[in-house]
């Protein structure tokens, strides 16, 4: 059992398995450093790999299937925003509602599409990359040969980000928003953009990340195969202290959890304990967490400009 | 004199209120104007309407002699306008510099340019003399570095006129000193300052005139080398103002209350309250004084026991009842907690229900399981009468009542029961002058009757015109014990900013 668990097996399987949770994760990030809370992300990951899997399918482009993915990511997110900006409707609420219309909205449209029950059809991926000269080292270069692009683009986008929210104008503005949104107003920052730019950003990320479970992880759309990894992002976001390198750090440590699971399924423990290691993970993870990190002041709560 | 800003007939409607009532003021360059009124009087909805914040229903603003149409705060900034708001508008978890540039970065290339905004900064600050790390983050500043982080932000912008709403009330007597120097140095450097207060003694000290504002109106702007303290607090309240409560000399009584050596850990995990021990005895009133965040609200937190006591102990009437839990605590001592809207009311409840909060199972107030109401709202009428409570009904949510009335219930609330013992923390808080008089009266009224009442207070001028014994409490720790004669505001001063500390407290316990 011990040598399934210590291979570098493992760890390109954590890897994988991270890559999803670091684009939602990513995309939390965003949307609660801007001040909106994005439970729905959980839907826009689901759509985000139903429409990946459309695109792919009919297009025969993997490429066209993420864009896909992003169009629906970014309507969600749109929805999301719009309704918790603008209408200022319970941010959890709103989140939850778009969650159940993921639910039905992609298992209706899937079995309309695909004319099948359960899952979409066998679909093409990206064409794996193996990082030159490092990935030939035995061992460690496993890590690094037969990557997903989206993998690539997902490390590439979370050090992007961290630089982006920490050294520009536009991060500067993102947090203040999500501080202390009346400070901001006072210095004519307009609070409703950005946090309307932070929640789109959480569709796209969201909808990338969704994308590379059906393409990339599954090579098929399965009605509800997201499981509950938008939740298991936004904890992975609290853990990293909504900060992109922290939530990625955080995403690795599920991806972890999830790679052990499916390394350990047939070594003789009850799956039923296997498959809990991940959301097990998840709940002491959260609690050791909460209280040491600590949200953006004004995460989920509406702005009311001050106007009489 | 050269004019700035001059405001014509402005006027402002609420709904059920005129706010503003056709207000006509000139302001001049390089003057520093005190605007004086209570509460209500419409100062921070007129400097809200110089600022962009507020629409005015009717008048017109003039800037450099140009009529202006200032509809937003960023439209303000541009004609030079800049405001401190009461409740400070920063990031704590930013930097001093981040506060600053946020809104108005200088770039370079997509990054932001810190170096640059940096030099600019520099030159300001060595203009105003001060130091300050603009490197550190706002949330370890101490409440005097962040209003000069608030002053930056207004310079940083070229702000030429600065409004600064109520700028003195967090501060410590000090602090206050060291703010009117930097005033005077942006006086000097030709800056407009308008400075809202109801203080009467610091706007007399830096102001060079002084406009009245009472219910909206604008009574009178005078000079203030032409006018002093009692013809301002006549103007803002429109009768004659008893600004001395007068007290009867007592016998030293028995004691009421006592805490010995008292550590309380506070919400970080660190401790806030270092070995605090006094006592208060009949007929007296104990005043504590400090700058806020000092330990004050932790150790009443603690007396009342919403803190658990890490060491030590609490008497009353020498009955230990450090372990005693908080409904029979209760009964000891009434108790007008610093934050009458998160501890001592229940906003959305009644006028009457708000009376009797933490006293319903009273068999005086009850039936079995069920709440009497006609007890209740016999015992709210009781009170509304006793303390001249202004409301349309005992049945209405107490949250539309005035600051005033809603601190009057808390009090006929805590004295219904007639307790021995008073905690009053920052009982005039946010109160008018007329609301304030009341107050004072009552405590020194209960110290008459021979109870004991603790008072704690941000507010030196309360504490040195009521209390018979002072305590300074200075990072957790008693610094200081005075009798009431011995120190004066300044003194107090330095023992609140941890200048100076006493060795041997002898009027802590006596």
């Amino acid at each position: 059992m011990l040598e399934t668990i210590f291979a570098w097996e493992t760890l390109t399987s954590a890897i994988r398995m991270a890559t999803p949770l670091a684009y939602a994760s990513l995309g939390g990030v965003f949307s609660e450093r801007s001040g909106v809370v994005n439970i729905a992300l959980e839907g826009i990951m689901l759509f985000g790999a139903f429409f990946a899997a459309v695109g792919t399918y009919f297009f025969k482009n993997p490429l066209i299937g993420v864009l896909f993915s992003i169009i629906a990511g970014t309507i969600i997110a749109f929805i999301h925003a719009v309704v918790s900006i603008k209408f200022k409707v319970n941010q959890i609420v709103s989140g939850t509602a778009l969650n159940m219309l993921a639910a039905g909205g992609t298992t209706f449209l899937s079995r309309l599409i695909f004319k099948a029950a359960g899952s979409s059809p066998h679909i093409e991926g990206f064409t794996p990359i193996d990082i030159p000269i490092i990935s030939k080292i035995p061992g460690i270069g496993l890590i690094f040969s037969d990557l997903s692009p989206l993998i690539i683009l997902m490390l590439v986008i979370v050090f992007m980000s961290q630089y982006i929210l920490y050294k520009t104008a536009f991060g500067l503005r993102l947090r203040a928003v999500g501080e202390n949104p009346q400070a901001a107003d006072t210095l004519g920052v307009n609070v409703y953009k950005y946090r309307y730019i932070g929640v789109l950003i959480s569709g796209i990320l969201g909808g990338i990340g969704g994308a590379f479970l059906s393409l990339e992880h599954a090579r098929v759309f399965v009605e509800n195969m997201t499981g509950g990894r938008g939740f298991i992002a936004l904890a992975a976001m609290i853990f990293g202290n909504w900060k992109p390198i922290g939530s990625l750090g955080a995403c690795l440590l599920f991806g972890l959890a999830e790679a052990l699971r499916m390394r350990l399924e047939g070594v003789g423990i009850p799956t039923q304990f296997i498959q809990m290691i991940p959301y097990i993970l998840t709940m002491l993870v959260l609690a050791g967490a909460v209280g040491k990190s600590t949200p953006p002041s004004a995460d989920g709560v509406p702005y009311e400009k001050e106007e009489i | 004199m050269e004019e700035i800003i001059r405001l014509e007939g402005i006027t402002k409607y609420f709904p059920g209120v005129v706010a503003n009532d056709n207000v006509s003021l000139t302001i001049y360059k390089g003057e520093i104007h005190a605007i004086v009124g209570e509460n209500g009087a419409g100062k921070s909805t007129l400097m809200k309407i110089i600022y962009g914040l507020y629409k005015p229903d009717k008048g017109e603003i003039y800037i450099n002699g140009k009529k202006v149409n200032i509809n937003s705060p960023k439209i303000a900034i541009s004609y030079g306008i800049g405001m401190v708001h009461q409740h400070f508008m920063l990031i704590p978890p930013f930097t001093v510099i981040e506060n600053i540039i946020l809104g108005s970065e200088v770039k370079n290339g997509i990054s932001l340019n810190f170096k640059k905004a940096e030099e600019t900064l520099n030159d300001i600050i060595n203009s105003l003399g001060f130091k300050i790390d603009l490197y550190e983050k706002v949330e370890n500043l101490s409440v005097g570095e962040a209003q000069r982080v608030e002053i930056l932000k207004l310079l940083y912008r070229r702000a030429e006129i600065l409004i600064l709403d109520e700028p003195t009330a967090v501060l410590a007597p000090q602090e206050v000193e060291e703010l009117f120097s930097i005033l005077r140095k942006l006086s000097s450097q030709g800056k407009t300052i308008i400075f809202i207060s109801h203080k009467l003694n610091e706007v007399l000290n830096i102001s060079d005139r002084v406009s009245v504002m009472r219910r909206g109106k604008l009574v009178n702007t005078v000079n203030t080398k032409e006018t002093n303290k009692f013809e301002l607090a006549q103007m803002m309240v429109g009768r004659e103002v008893f600004l001395k409560v007068d007290k009867a000399k007592r016998e030293k009584g028995e004691e009421i209350f006592r805490v010995e050596d008292i550590w309380v850990r506070g919400r970080k995990g660190l401790d806030v309250v270092k070995g605090v021990s006094f006592n208060i005895r009949e007929g007296e009133i104990l005043g504590i004084a400090g700058v806020e965040g000092n330990g004050q609200s932790e150790l009443i937190e603690a007396i009342v026991g919403l803190l658990p006591l890490k060491k030590g102990k609490i008497l009353f009437k020498n009955k230990d009842i450090t372990l005693e839990r908080i409904r029979q605590r209760r009964l000891y001592f009434g108790h007008i907690p610093e934050d009458r809207h998160k501890r001592g009311l229940i906003l959305d409840f009644s006028v009457a229900e708000n009376c009797i909060l933490g006293l319903h199972y009273f068999d005086r107030f009850s039936k079995g399981i069920f709440i009497d109401y006609s007890k209740v709202y016999k015992h709210a009428n009781e009170i509304v009468e006793k303390y001249q409570v202004k409301t349309p009904s005992i049945k209405i949510p107490i949250r539309n009542l005035s600051g005033g009335n809603q601190q009057k219930i808390v009090l006929g609330r805590e004295l219904s029961f007639s307790p021995d013992f008073l905690i009053a923390a920052q009982p005039t808080r946010g109160l008018d002058i007329g609301a304030t008089e009341f107050v004072h009266q009552l405590l020194v009224d209960l110290r008459n009757q021979g109870k004991a009442v603790l008072l704690v207070s941000a507010d030196l001028d309360e504490i040195l015109n009521l209390s018979d014994r002072i305590l300074v409490m200075y990072n957790g720790e008693i610094v200081g014990s005075f009798s009431q004669s011995e120190v004066d505001e300044k003194e107090l001063g330095y023992y609140m900013t941890g200048v100076k500390k006493q060795t041997e407290l002898k009027e802590a316990l006596i």
